[in-house]
């Protein structure tokens, strides 16, 4: 009850980057949120933490087009903004990696950075043929890559079944921060992953930080959220519970919080 | 993979620099990645699906060659193009739309219907042979589309749609022809034209055979080279994620049916030329071969994986086994249990080659 507001108080002056106010959504009689409040600001790791059924990958899907709020705002740079579907949210420059990776397995590592948007070759075989540029994409992507400091996934021409779960990983990451997106939202991206490879997930979230990329990660794993959250959204019963930060609080306040046991 | 680290997990690779990728966890990496040669080979494999289909053929042809000295005779290898044109044309339909995860049984009898449609109106109603192939270009695009609109709005299984389109099809062209044969002498010299051979170093070819070569090169090249044929393997791969990346599922299978509508319709001029015909009775196990064709070719059912090229192969190694047992003097029951062992290996091997790095 008393770090809720005060824990943000000191940022708000800032304009936050994604500013969700007061979202409600219900699924027939159950209710999914109920009058939830999200802000992330500038250059910041914001965790969304919760038990389940607290209604995380509800406010997610919210802000992401998958679902549309019943009432409620959601505000981009300050601007109202309406998302009906998942491409609207991501055209916006809202990009996510879902649990599941969404990635295509035969296609290779470029392909699948620019599966959607592919480069397409100049003059009239991009224009009337519609081929598309492979060695400018192979290019691209492996400046990106760079960028990220993915130094394992040099060859880009490898097909991303042939990785290992945290290079498809890396791969999906890679793709949400490439095309000049505001937001970056991570689905449980350690969920699936060993020790090593969550390692290096984790890091690659600091660098997108360091980068400049706001980044909303939900995850099960509270080691991995004290260790690279700068605040962290608590969900629970649908509402925000609280809103904490690792400095501010101990994991074990952040589970009394998420269980009801503490009111935060 | 986890279980093989004994020590803590060191830090992750801070290599913001591009330099060279030797760090102990990359090193670890590599030596994971390749374990045994048998997953190897299984790798290959997997990332270039025609290699079987290309060894399959080789050493069948060899062995045919060994058992007859007639089989590897010029004249046989026309032959054997010539008996393959047709279902390696509606092998390219069907190649697409396996590609998408999906399936096509009415992909002959659209074909038969197609070739109906061409050879009546152009001998009954005397219209123009240029017409009449076109007319048989919008009833496979028809086909196409009626197969698509059901498969992508009303969300049925393609097994299901295409099984009723299916019977649709062959009531059709029994209804509309009568079940007359029209035949060869009567058409137009441009319907038969498919037909028609021509000399190579020796080997004859026919039209019809050029012409399903040009279509493997175009389909080919438009599989690998546009951002649609990219899409097509996305879409086959993993809707979901085609989806999410952007991608408007129904209108990439909606644009799958309809090429493989057009493509039909050319299967059924090579087949008039062929056949010197149009028989409303031909063609009833081309629905069937032509899924062969691309099974043994290497292109996985479940989506997502495969080539033309492999179809093309798998198309000659059928033509091959059904020629080569035939000249070895065996029945031609034979021919046809022989077709469906390579089916059953053709997938296991498939399933066997899937299991990379799950």
């Amino acid at each position: 009850m008393t770090t809720a507001t005060p824990a943000g108080a000191a940022t708000e002056t800032r304009t936050p980057v994604l500013q969700a106010r007061r979202l409600v959504k219900t699924f027939g009689r159950v209710v999914g949120l109920d009058g939830v409040s999200l802000e992330l600001y500038p250059g910041e790791v914001l965790a969304v933490i919760g038990d389940n059924g607290a209604g995380k990958s509800t406010l997610i899907k919210c802000l992401t087009g998958a679902y549309v709020p019943d009432e409620g705002e959601l505000f981009l740079d300050g601007q109202p903004v309406h998302f009906k579907r998942p491409q609207d949210a991501r055209a916006a420059g809202i990009e996510t990696v879902y649990q599941n990776l969404a990635v295509s397995p035969a296609l290779d590592v470029a392909s699948n950075l620019f599966l959607g948007r592919e480069v397409r070759k100049k003059g009239i075989l991009g224009s009337v043929f519609r081929v598309v540029d492979q060695k400018g994409m192979r290019k691209q992507a492996r400046e990106q890559l760079t960028s990220l400091g993915i130094s394992t996934l040099q060859d880009v021409t490898v097909p991303v079944e042939n990785l290992s779960g945290g290079q498809r990983q890396a791969v999906a990451v890679a793709r949400a921060a490439a095309f000049g997106s505001k937001v970056v939202v991570l689905d449980e991206p350690t969920a699936a992953l060993g020790v090593r490879e969550s390692n290096q997930v984790l890091e690659l979230v600091k660098r997108l930080r360091d980068q400049g990329i706001p980044v909303i990660l939900i995850s099960h794993n509270m080691p991995h959220v004290f260790e690279v959250a700068d605040r962290i959204h608590i969900q629970r019963l649908g509402k925000r519970a609280a809103t904490i930060t690792p400095e501010s609080h101990s994991m074990t306040d952040a589970v009394a919080i998420m269980t009801g046991a503490s009111q935060g | 993979m986890s279980q093989h680290t004994t020590e803590p997990a060191p830090a992750a690779p801070a290599q913001p620099t591009s330099g060279p990728p030797t760090s102990a966890l990359d090193l670890a990496e590599e030596f994971l990645d390749r374990s045994t040669p048998l997953s190897r080979i299984r790798n290959v494999l997997h990332r270039y699906p025609a290699i079987s289909p290309a060894i399959v053929l080789v050493i069948a042809v060899i062995v045919f060659g060994l058992l007859n000295d007639r089989f590897l005779n010029p004249a046989n290898l026309s032959l054997i193009t010539q008996q393959v044109a047709v279902v390696g044309t509606l092998a390219v339909a069907q190649t697409l739309v396996i590609l998408t995860a999906g399936i096509d049984l009415s992909v002959g009898a659209a074909m038969v219907l197609s070739s109906m449609v061409i050879a009546q109106t152009s001998v009954n109603q005397g219209i123009p042979a240029v017409l009449a192939l076109l007319l048989g270009l919008v009833v496979g695009l028809a086909a196409g589309a009626l197969n698509g609109v059901l498969v992508t709005r009303l969300k049925l299984p393609p097994f299901i749609v295409t099984l009723g389109t299916l019977s649709i099809f062959v009531a059709l062209t029994l209804l509309y022809s009568g079940g007359a044969t029209v035949r060869g002498g009567e058409m137009p010299e441009l319907l038969t034209w498919t037909g028609s051979t021509f000399d190579i170093g020796g080997v004859n070819f026919t039209v019809g055979v050029l012409l399903m070569l040009l279509l493997y090169v175009a389909i080919a090249l438009i599989l690998s080279k546009t951002a649609w044929g990219r899409h097509v393997y996305a879409v086959g791969d993993d809707p979901e994620a085609a989806r999410l990346a952007g991608i408007s599922v129904s209108r990439v299978l909606m644009s799958v049916y309809l090429a493989a509508g057009a493509i039909l319709a050319l299967a059924a001029w090579i087949q008039i030329g062929r056949t010197n015909a149009a028989s409303p009775n031909a063609g009833a196990e081309l629905n069937l071969d032509s899924i062969t064709a691309v099974v043994i070719g290497g292109t996985s059912l479940f989506g997502g994986r495969g080539t033309v090229w492999g179809t093309l192969l798998g198309a000659l190694i059928v033509g091959v086994f059904r020629n080569g047992l035939s000249l070895a003097g065996l029945d031609v029951l034979w021919q046809t249990f022989a077709v469906g062992v390579l089916i059953i290996v053709a997938v296991s091997v498939d399933q066997w080659i899937r299991k990379v790095r799950k």
